[in-house]
């Protein structure tokens, strides 16, 4: 149990490193770019007066270092924008504050945050399962028919773009057939049919797109693994089929594959990022692509930051996850 | 989005000296990666060409058309998006440009980002992983602590924000090369770290430093020449990787600006069109569809015949 505590320690202390670094890095790159978020919201006539109002309101009148540090501090205790009757509060986790929109990152992040989630995580459960089985089905069948078929649909997937194959299924399912929804997004909780129901071209393409991937990764991963001894013991043995792959092999595949999802949840990010924009879905693409049309630079940056932080947390969740079943893993 | 190559482990196995030598011959049996190196040469021909290819057809990516368009729905008039001998992929709805024109054009968009970005990567990566795996100590951590947290980076999130807020001073298609080949590298870096590890223990690399070579000696005449071949396939998929990272952004409104060609940008306008006119959509998107497949079609048979381990024979 010591060493499980150790071990855990360590790591929560590396992604507190990290986090640090990847703050402070987004911070110096939206600091040293000089686009000024005070001329956003300065009001008209933009006198200089009034800009310098602007400025100390926002706090960008203060040294770098302490505007960090005001930055960092915030999403710990909460921050107050000017004082008296016109002070903006932005309570804790304070992510930013988007003047324009007159709302803190965080609120708005929420507000989009169950259509991306929704998404991905539909799409994710469809990819992984047709993906693995794909993969496991190809190695089995090496060389043959279907081997080659699936590796060559999943070449295509690989080298599709989301957006892409997102189009052409509208074009198919959406206005050629008349099947599904093309755009729009229902809550959950107003109806789960038709939640699933508008979602399921966007699933579909996102799940497509990254199935490939992982068919390619568990092919390979289950070659490897069917020429280890371990397997050949257990045919020697008498084991049947079945149970060697399904027990014994699928395994070994799996636990790769998991690893690889979860460093991959940034990337899988993006992938929605773009689905959502082709399908109309109002997500957090949504909300990036508006802060960027209206050069909402706290909103810019309180996305990237929090989308960071949401990738190197669930990382070392897995990361523990990881260590605690599996001793080996530690090690290294 | 995500390539080929698994993060986790080392997906090219550690190659001979004479690797590359082997690897041309087996490349002459894959009919599959010689097609798709043959479509890659007549897109850069393309690319490279486009102004006379756009000069055969008598148009240019930039004059408007309106008198082309069908006044009921602004596509261009007649079948399949106004497409004649004129016009041979049919003209852009709302402006009537000529679309031939636009996709030779935007080849080159493609290939200048995709290309850069990816000498870009490919060199960072491949000082920073070999020096890395070299020297070891402090400067391996630190390459290395880098290299997993760019990787699990949000990028996309990312490149859009600084496309977004970066001043107009900067020309875009640098400040495009920049973002991606920053987020490119670490990949590179990961396989060539792991690669010289292995190296650093073999004998001759040994030798090479019991005799005294230096630093730069042993990087040059032992470890470069033992990383060709990982190298190449690196760069062959990564080049599609970044054309596509190019067209995302482009897509989403960060990329190259109007009225430049860009294939993604193309395709994020026929958002609009694709009930009325799906042509527009289906140029500029399989322009970029067979460019990103020819590379990894092509990596695929260096892979294969690199690690006949997990091919796929054809």
């Amino acid at each position: 149990m010591n060493r499980t505590l150790r071990f855990v320690g360590v790591r929560l202390a590396g992604m507190i490193a990290v986090l640090l670094v990847v703050s402070f890095g987004t911070f110096a790159v939206f600091y040293l770019l000089p686009t000024d978020p005070a001329l956003m919201s300065c009001g008209k006539p933009c006198t200089p007066e009034n800009l310098a109002v602007a400025r100390e309101f926002m706090g960008f009148d203060k040294p770098w270092i302490q505007q960090y540090f005001d930055f960092l501090g915030a999403i710990f205790t909460g921050r107050t924008f000017g004082t008296g009757a016109t002070a903006i509060v932005c309570p804790a986790p304070c992510f930013g504050y988007s003047f324009q929109q007159n709302e803190s990152v965080l609120a708005l992040i929420g507000d989009r945050l169950p259509v991306t989630v929704s998404l991905a995580v539909g799409a994710a459960v469809i990819w992984l399962v047709a993906g693995i089985a794909a993969g496991v089905a190809s190695a089995l069948r090496r060389g043959r028919f279907t081997d080659r078929a699936a590796m060559t649909v999943t070449l295509a997937g690989v080298s599709a773009p989301a957006y892409l194959v997102g189009l052409l299924g509208i074009l198919l399912f959406g206005f050629t057939l008349d099947v599904v929804p093309v755009s729009g997004y229902v809550p959950l909780a107003q109806s789960p049919v038709d939640w699933a129901w508008h979602l399921v071209l966007p699933w579909l393409v996102l799940a497509f797109i990254n199935a490939a991937v992982y068919a390619r990764l568990s092919r390979g991963q289950m070659l490897e693994v069917l020429g280890e001894d371990f397997i050949r013991t257990a045919r020697a043995a008498g084991l049947p089929e079945r149970t060697v792959i399904g027990k014994y092999a699928l395994r070994n595949v799996l636990l790769p594959v998991v690893t690889v999802f979860a460093i991959d949840l940034g990337t899988l990010l993006g992938g929605a990022v773009i689905t959502e924009r082709v399908f109309a879905l109002p997500g957090l693409g949504g909300l990036l692509v508006d802060a960027v049309h209206q050069v909402d630079l706290p909103l810019l940056m309180g996305v990237s930051l929090f989308a960071a932080f949401f990738v190197v947390l669930a990382n070392f969740v897995v990361d523990v996850l990881y260590g605690v079943l599996d001793p080996r893993a530690r090690v290294s | 989005m995500s390539d080929l190559l698994s993060p986790g482990g080392a997906p090219v196995p550690p190659a001979a000296p004479a690797a590359s030598r082997g690897l041309w011959r087996a490349l002459r049996r894959d009919r599959w990666a010689q097609a798709s190196a043959l479509v890659i040469v007549l897109v850069i021909i393309a690319a490279l060409a486009a102004p006379l290819l756009a000069l055969a057809e008598g148009q240019d990516p930039y004059t408007y058309h309106t008198e082309l368009l069908d006044p009921a729905n602004g596509t261009g008039a007649g079948t399949l998006g106004g497409i004649s001998g004129r016009h041979w992929f049919g003209v852009e709805p709302l402006t009537g440009r000529d679309l031939f024109a636009i996709v030779v054009y935007g080849a080159r968009t493609s290939f200048l980002i995709g290309l850069a970005a990816t000498v870009v990567a490919i060199v960072a990566g491949v000082l920073l992983g070999a020096s890395a795996g070299y020297t070891g100590g402090w400067w391996d951590t630190v390459v290395s602590r880098v290299t997993d947290v760019l990787l699990g980076f949000p990028q996309l999130i990312f490149m859009i924000a600084v496309g977004a807020v970066a001043p107009a001073a900067i020309p875009r298609p640098l400040l495009l090369i920049a973002v991606i080949g920053l987020f490119g590298w670490p990949r590179i870096a990961r396989v060539v770290r792991a690669q010289t590890l292995s190296l650093r223990g073999r004998d001759f690399v040994r030798a090479a430093r019991a005799l005294g070579a230096g630093g730069v000696h042993v990087f040059r005449r032992e470890l470069l020449p033992n990383l060709w071949a990982p190298i190449i396939v690196l760069t062959t998929v990564t080049i599609p990787a970044n054309i596509g990272l190019e067209a995302a952004l482009s897509f989403l409104g960060v990329g190259i600006p109007p009225p430049t060609p860009s294939w993604g940008r193309s395709i994020s306008d026929a958002i609009n069109w694709v009930q009325t006119d799906p042509m527009f959509l289906i140029f500029p998107g399989a322009a970029l569809f067979l460019a990103t497949l020819a590379f990894n079609m092509l990596g695929d048979g260096l892979r294969d015949a690199l690690d006949p381990k997990t091919a796929v024979r054809r």
